[in-house]
């Protein structure tokens, strides 16, 4: 018995030696909880899978997901998880806020992680909110489409009046204005997050009101306006990600949040132990975690994608400081001459 | 009897059909049933949750059966349920009363709002003659779109949130919702096991709800005269408007009472587990699962009450191959339609049964 575990530990420390960067616990286990869209959503449900899919094969994790059919599912299916015994516990998207904090109060020695979701100070310590800085995409998006435009009117409707869509309206607006100040946005919400329908009107009656390009984060909404812009040959700007493959020719970039990323990074963390409980992560674009679409470099002129190369040193660098809400917007805008 | 047996049969030819779907995708159709077990059996929790979300299928159920006895195909289960549950919502974040006159105020007039939107469709049938299948299905999308316009409203939503404000605590069935994360709770909890892992989920009063449901709709339809009346209407319109009974006014009773059976199921469903109600993308299907509850039932309240449990359970339990095994929990859906599939057509079995006997078919 002795001997075996002199052996053992003698293993141990030889495996220890010859290979320094793995670790030698068992791998850590990582579980995602998908809110009603499913893990075939084409957008962050999807995304996020597959930044776990990375974790599995680059960094040894072993990866599980659950999907919810229904709202009531996510607290079911967080406890799945939770006798299932992983490590860490994702849910994705804000929808699932409530479900996750009763979780990691009932639970206080398991590790959670919630996307697109703050709990600001009350976060408990065995939780992590991960936010994303969707106004730095965009705010590419919208310099992109000011430089792109002809008429000097751009689009964005949004989906709904919340602190995340105004991310995107705002960061884009300060995009647009960043270059060429004289630039007139139209705005609108279509107050849903489905209605293909409504959004196809609402880019019609821009398009009508002279817009050239538009901008939409309003989920499947966006399908209508893409589909309107396609119609009318102008030019659209899709959200989350690379929409271009909707209209190759209409799409000239597309405002990416990167999910994939921002829960590989946090994953690649937890391995190395440095889970950050307690607090909310914001990724932007210098993780990797927002950016514009690949596909960009199809429709836009190469001197354009430079400019915009520079433009992302700049906010990398902290030099340009992005308006994500309408008051910062405002005394943003009085910056610009 | 014979309908008994023919939803046991159908429940294992699904059982085999899904066995065919799994082996078809690379997994072992056992070890995918084993996990199904053990996720539906092996703990309390799982215990709690089943009856969980066999409540509300247990009074959609019911509400499909019932109408289904009186002559009555409720598509509409689905859409009373969203009335039900918004309403509920709505009068429980408004009324601020003491849990004794709140829980019964707020789950009566959930449900007899609910009542009134099921007895629409008995009504335009009984006034025009539109058909219930109909005018129940285009009544499911108008109670989405309602209760999707409710969420929006301001002073009913919740800030920045895509959901209604919740309901005052004095409204919840929850049980012991407060004293689950007390300090003296937890510490109770921590030498009891058994209490600890069940009491973990939702668990809520709508369970007694739905067993008194089941009690009641079953001396409506069995011993009582009205019950007689609108069985009667199923059984023949004609013969019953002969023999002095108002169709037009048993019809619209009839969905009234199915109205509300679904309405209960959504007041329950908000008020003891989730609290408040958001925006839809879809339905949520609360009250389709209803018509196969009430299938596999064979549309007896009894039947309804155990069909309610076994499709609880499935629901819940199937889910759980998908992160065991990284299997599709779509095969939960496809063995659900599978059971509706053979529930539906028993001269299958008719057909099995002559075969065997070595008789001629024609």
């Amino acid at each position: 018995m002795r001997i075996k575990n002199v052996l053992c530990s003698l293993a141990l420390i030889c495996s220890a030696l010859t290979l320094p960067s793995i670790s030698l616990a068992a791998p850590q286990k990582i579980g995602m909880v998908t809110d009603v869209g499913g893990v075939n959503d084409q957008s962050f449900n999807q995304s996020a899978w597959e930044g776990l899919q990375r974790t599995k094969k680059e960094l040894g994790n072993k990866v599980s997901y659950q999907e919810s059919k229904q709202d009531a599912d996510y607290p079911a299916n967080l406890e799945t998880l939770f006798d299932a015994k992983n490590d860490l516990i994702w849910g994705i998207g804000f929808k699932m806020a409530d479900a996750v904090l009763l979780a990691a109060k009932q639970n206080p020695k398991q590790k959670y992680a919630i996307i697109d979701y703050s709990y600001g100070a009350k976060t408990p310590p065995n939780v992590v909110g991960v936010m994303f800085k969707a106004e730095e995409g965009a705010f590419l998006a919208g310099y992109i489409a000011a430089k792109m435009s002809k008429t000097g009117t751009l689009g964005f409707i949004g989906g709904m009046s919340v602190p995340i869509i105004h991310s995107f309206q705002y960061g884009f607006k300060a995009g647009a204005k960043y270059a060429n100040h004289k630039i007139n946005v139209l705005e609108q919400y279509s107050e849903s997050f489905t209605d293909a329908a409504k959004g196809k009107a609402i880019a019609n009656q821009m398009l009508g009101k002279g817009a050239d390009v538009v901008f939409h984060a309003a989920g499947a909404v966006g399908d209508g306006v893409i589909e309107a812009v396609k119609e009318k040959d102008k030019m659209a700007v899709g959200v989350d990600r690379d929409q271009n493959y909707l209209a190759p020719k209409n799409v000239i970039t597309s405002s990416m949040k990167r999910v994939d990323n921002a829960i590989f990074n946090v994953v690649k963390d937890f391995n190395e132990g440095k889970f950050k409980g307690g607090s909310t992560i914001e990724y932007g674009l210098k993780d990797n975690a927002v950016d514009i679409a690949p596909s960009t470099t199809k429709m836009v002129p190469s001197v354009l994608l430079e400019e915009v190369a520079k433009i992302k040193k700049l906010i990398v660098a902290g030099k340009i400081k992005i308006p994500s809400t309408e008051k910062a917007y405002e005394s943003y805008a009085k910056t610009l001459k | 009897m014979r309908k008994f047996l023919i939803s046991i049969l159908s429940i294992v030819l699904s059982f085999l059909v899904g066995a065919l779907v799994l082996k078809l995708s690379g997994i072992s159709p056992l070890e995918a049933y084993s996990v199904m077990w053990e996720g539906a059996f092996s703990q309390p929790n799982y215990i709690a949750y089943i009856i969980i979300r066999s409540t509300p299928l247990i009074l959609t159920g019911l509400s499909v059966a019932f109408a289904f006895r009186t002559g009555l195909f409720n598509i509409g289960s689905e859409g009373q349920f969203i009335i039900g549950a918004l309403s509920a919502a709505y009068f429980g974040f408004i009324f601020h009363f003491s849990p004794w006159i709140q829980i019964p105020l707020v789950m009566i007039l959930a449900t007899f709002v609910a009542s009134l939107y099921g007895g629409l469709s008995g009504y335009l049938k009984a006034r025009f003659g539109v058909h219930e299948v109909l005018s129940t299905i285009m009544l499911n999308w108008i109670a989405l779109y309602i209760s999707n316009y409710a969420v929006f409203v301001e002073g009913l939503r919740r800030p920045d949130m895509e959901t209604t404000e919740f309901i005052q605590p004095s409204t919840s069935i929850t049980i012991l919702p407060d004293w689950k994360v007390s300090d003296a709770g937890v510490e109770w909890l921590s030498h009891h096991p058994f209490w600890n892992s069940f009491l973990r989920p939702p668990v809520n009063a709508g369970i007694f709800i739905a067993l008194l449901a089941v009690v009641v709709v079953w001396i409506i339809l069995n011993k009582t005269t009205f019950g007689f009346k609108l069985k009667a209407v199923g059984f023949s319109p004609t013969a019953s408007e002969y023999a002095g009974i108002s169709t037009k006014l048993k019809v619209t009773q009839s969905m009234m009472i199915a109205g509300a059976l679904s309405g209960l199921a959504g007041a329950t469903h908000v008020m003891g587990v989730s609290k408040n109600i958001a925006a839809l993308a879809t339905h949520e299907g609360y009250g389709f699962d209803g018509i196969a509850v009430s299938l596999i039932g064979a549309n007896n309240p009894i039947g309804v009450l155990f069909s309610g449990f076994f499709l609880g359970a499935l629901k819940y339990s199937g889910q759980k191959i998908q992160s065991t095994l990284e299997a599709p929990s779509e095969v939960i859906g496809i063995m659900i339609g599978a059971i509706i599939f053979f529930v539906a057509i028993p001269k299958i079995f008719d057909f099995i049964g002559d075969f065997k006997a070595g008789k001629k078919h024609d």
